[in-house]
């Protein structure tokens, strides 16, 4: 091989590795961007507000300049501790059931409408939920309206189960054939084998899974936007019509005025809502490297 | 002598292939019963199948009989929990659950029911002094059994293996894991245990056959070629496969 060519190949190669490392540095470009853009468009209005007045003032109603967001705070608390607390148990319960029990062919078919529910549009979560749950709940509670807190949370709680399920799964797998037998062998039952040693033993990767659900949960809006009612009540009950941080901004962006505070006040909530989702990881990953390390 | 397991023409197949043919044993109470031979003989499915749990693989068949006590193993009415219980089983590679060393112990007797601490505390310890691992432990029960080294986390499924009371104890080339020192440590524990139990081994070391076991079962290729007392298969096999292997003419 000529020099000539070596040097063409060496410059090559150093080309295709910073191509990748330029690539490598776009996701860290995005996330710095959006977090500092966030915090530029999101503090003035704070400020100008008030921290106490803005989080936990209790009525949002920009046609009288107030700007509490506590409602949506509440409900997207309220939202997704509800969605987590039906859709992590149900999950949990779907993985050791393709984990350990299903015969191949039930595995393959309830796995294949998993991935399947993972791939549908939130739009169209929204869409149906609108047209079936809605009226649904409607008429089993005799309510006025169906379109309640209730309704976003088993939208939500169906939403988040795919990743809960495809992560329990894997972790459920992982855990040595050895402990399982120990335990068949002292007589315990496979059921007793799976709820006291095999779960035990995955739990890092289940509050994996709780978080990943507690993630999405957090951040929906176009699913819920239609289910929840859609009015800035606090959270009184499942029967509330409700808006949450991730709502509030999707239907209002449109029609607050530029440069307007109402505008800055949305970006605010923003920022509560990426801080919020910041924190809640954080503190779920603390719980994980907890577990991990027991 | 009774008979406490008695195995009358025991075949079985993983799928198309036969690991068991046709095995007649007699497992003596309060003897150290030990099961040799090659890598591949049987053996270690024949000690598996004791307790029933080759039936966890898939595509296993059987036939034959095993009575344990009087009773088919396989009649079904009999609840395999209940068998588990009576006829216990420690692996070859030890296995403590990722918990601690207390909770390891507890896991069975829990299992079966026992929830008041003050019994529960009296098992763990009982069953700890049976493994000979008590004074070792005792100091850090709730620390994960994971922390042991190997020859004591052997002892630790030792000790929970005792903690449901078993009849039977069932230990599957239980030391080949092992160093040395905890391998004789383990051997003396199995000396002392016969006095209370029945246990069977399988090992690949004919040293420890000698050393630990009253009976001793010779199989090849999925046949018990020579059974009887350890002393007289090793001192004078009937059979001339028996006679090969045990001077290490092969496996």
């Amino acid at each position: 091989m000529s020099h000539e060519k070596m040097l063409n190949r060496k410059r090559v190669e150093g080309g295709i590795k910073a191509l990748f490392f330029l690539c490598g540095l776009t996701a860290v470009g995005a996330v710095l961007f959006i977090s500092v853009y966030l915090v530029f468009a999101g503090v003035p209005a704070i400020q100008e507000l008030g921290l106490v007045r803005f989080v936990l003032g209790d009525t949002w109603n920009p046609q009288q300049e107030q700007y509490g967001i506590l409602p949506f705070l509440l409900t997207s608390m309220a939202g997704t501790g509800g969605a987590v607390l039906l859709g992590v148990p149900v999950g949990v319960l779907t993985a050791l059931f393709l984990a350990k029990t299903a015969r191949p062919g039930w595995a393959k078919a309830i796995r294949a409408a998993v991935a399947l529910l993972a791939g549908i549009p939130s739009v169209v979560y929204g869409l149906v939920g609108m047209v079936v749950l809605v009226p649904a709940v409607q008429r089993a509670f005799s309510l006025p309206s169906g379109a309640n807190l209730l309704s976003a949370v088993l939208v939500l709680s169906v939403m988040i189960l795919p990743s809960i399920v495809r992560v329990a799964e894997t972790a459920l797998r992982a855990v040595p054939r050895e402990y399982e037998e120990a335990s068949l062998a002292l007589g315990a039952t496979p059921a007793e084998t799976m709820f006291r040693v095999s779960l035990p033993a995955a739990r890092s990767g289940v509050a994996t899974a709780a978080a990943l659900g507690v993630g999405r949960a957090l951040g929906e809006a176009m699913a819920i936007i239609m289910v929840s009612g859609n009015v800035a009540n606090l959270p009184a009950g499942p029967f509330t019509a409700v808006r949450f941080l991730t709502t509030a901004i999707a239907s209002e962006m449109n029609y607050a005025p530029m440069g307007s505070l109402w505008r800055r006040a949305l970006f605010s909530i923003g920022l509560v809502l990426f801080l919020f989702i910041m924190l809640v990881n954080a503190a779920l990953h603390g719980v994980i490297r907890g577990a991990g390390e027991e | 002598m009774e008979a406490v397991l008695r195995t009358q023409a025991l075949s079985l197949w993983y799928g198309s292939v036969q690991a068991l043919k046709g095995v007649s044993l007699d497992v003596l109470e309060n003897r150290v019963t030990a099961l040799i031979g090659p890598s591949g003989c049987g053996k270690s499915t024949f000690l598996k199948t004791l307790d029933r749990m080759t039936q966890l693989i898939p595509g296993v068949r059987v036939e034959g009989e095993i009575v344990y006590r009087g009773r088919s193993i396989f009649d079904p009415a009999v609840d395999v929990t209940t068998l588990r219980r009576q006829v216990g089983m420690v692996f070859q590679k030890p296995n403590p659950f990722p918990m601690s060393i207390y909770d390891n112990v507890a896991y069975g007797p829990r299992t079966h029911g026992i929830r008041r601490h003050g019994e529960l505390d009296a098992i763990v310890e009982k069953s700890l002094r049976q493994a000979a691992i008590w004074d070792e432990v005792k100091d850090r029960l709730k620390r994960s059994a994971l922390s042991l080294s190997g020859g004591q986390q052997q002892r630790i499924c030792i000790a929970r293996a005792l903690a449901v009371e078993p009849d039977v104890l069932l230990m599957d080339e239980a030391t080949s894991a092992l160093d040395p020192i905890s391998t004789s440590k383990i051997e003396e524990l199995i000396a002392q245990l016969r006095e209370r139990y029945t246990i069977v081994i399988v090992t690949h070391n004919m040293q420890q056959a000698v050393r630990v076991s009253d009976q001793c079962a010779f199989f090849l290729q999925g046949e018990l070629v020579e059974a009887g007392d350890t002393q007289g298969v090793f001192s004078a096999p009937k059979d001339p496969r028996t006679q090969n292997y045990i001077t290490g003419r092969f496996g």
